[in-house]
């Protein structure tokens, strides 16, 4: 569990998110389109070989703020108790700017395996002095698995809302140490 | 320990009311306050031309007794199918606005009977899917009391000792694991 990314696959040292010009959000199918959702509130970093990332639950912006209300409440996210989702990867794989990355996600109090994909850029260096590489990495989960059970059906009886749920992070990370 | 008690039926002989006041005496048994929420009549039509600073007086009353409770619990009837309006409309007031209701986060389960033989099932399945969509933490509890004429004494009690237990229960997670609730899905 706590075994190292691999040098090859991400780079040394420590890597702070930029969060002006990073994104994490959430993409699931609902009815017959896509629901998109993302968290102003959120961290990233890459420190000695492990990723982590977290994000505030109560921070979720959609387009309806009785949504967003509904988001917090116990049916979904439960921001009360449970007001951050986290995220620690404990391994990587590199192939050219292609990245596989597992680790572990915890939310609403369940912490279930993720495999992420994604791609990666090499660190470069910045116009303000400092140096970044950049990650776009989605993971695909079933939110069931961390209690977030609501539905309704659609006149068909069919449900409305999908269970899998990608997570998407578009991360900057600039050099720290 | 506060609870608060909601019947979602009017009537002065309602088996609904009187299936509360016996959970009341049970919460009481518990060492906690129990009160039944009597201004229900008195709660407007919802208007959200009229949904301004504290609203309407019953509106506010209705507020600050759900606020000042630990844990809600309420008795529907059934009416066509579904929740009372009255009920129903009381909730939506509580609703307001997004993200502040004092349903929040707030501990409630939902019981019920009527004189037909499923005990207003219906009603409390779609009173728990409305409190759920307030952000209410509802309890995965439930007892449907048919047959209400025949089947509640007239302290309010369910005669059948299963029913009887299932109050029990019902009281029982509400007020003595507040933290452990299941939300009905």
């Amino acid at each position: 569990m706590s075994s190292q990314i691999t040098q090859q696959a991400l780079p040394t040292g420590t890597w702070g998110v930029d969060k002006v010009h990073s994104t994490v959000g959430f993409a699931v199918k609902y009815m017959a389109g896509t629901f998109q959702g993302t968290f102003s509130d959120f961290d990233a970093r890459l420190d000695d070989g492990i990723l982590r990332g977290s994000a505030e639950v109560a921070s979720v912006q959609v387009k309806d703020p009785n949504l967003e209300a509904h988001l917090q409440s116990p049916e979904f996210f439960d921001a009360e108790r449970f007001p951050q989702l986290s995220f620690k990867a404990d391994h990587a794989d590199r192939s050219d700017d292609e990245l596989t990355i597992r680790g572990e996600l915890t939310l609403k109090g369940h912490t279930e395996p993720v495999e992420i994909k994604g791609h990666i850029s090499d660190p470069a260096a910045d116009p303000y002095g400092g140096e970044r590489f950049g990650l776009q990495l989605e993971a695909t989960v079933d939110r069931t698995k961390f209690g977030l059970n609501w539905n309704n059906p659609v006149p068909s009886g069919d449900p409305a809302l999908a269970n899998d749920v990608t997570i998407i992070a578009d991360l900057q990370l600039a050099k720290e140490a | 320990m506060r609870v608060l008690g909601i019947s979602g039926s009017l009537r002065r002989d309602s088996h609904n009311t009187r299936l509360l006041r016996a959970a009341g005496e049970l919460v009481q048994e518990h060492g906690a306050e129990f009160e039944a929420f009597e201004g229900l009549k008195a709660i407007p039509p919802y208007d959200e031309d009229d949904d301004v600073g504290e609203g309407p007086g019953a509106v506010a009353r209705l507020r600050e007794a759900i606020a000042g409770a630990d844990a809600i619990l309420f008795a529907t009837p059934e009416y066509n199918s579904s929740v009372p309006g009255v009920l129903k409309n009381a909730v939506d007031w509580m609703s307001r606005p997004a993200g502040k209701s004092p349903l929040r986060n707030k501990p409630v389960a939902v019981v019920g009977a009527s004189t037909g033989m499923f005990g207003a099932v219906w009603a409390q399945a779609e009173l728990r899917k409305v409190l759920g969509a307030t952000g209410a933490r509802v309890a995965d509890v439930e007892l449907a009391v048919g047959h209400a004429h025949e089947q509640l004494e007239p302290s309010g009690h369910p005669s059948d000792p299963a029913q009887r237990e299932a109050l029990g229960d019902a009281v029982g997670v509400l007020l003595g694991e507040p933290q452990g609730l299941r939300v009905a899905a």
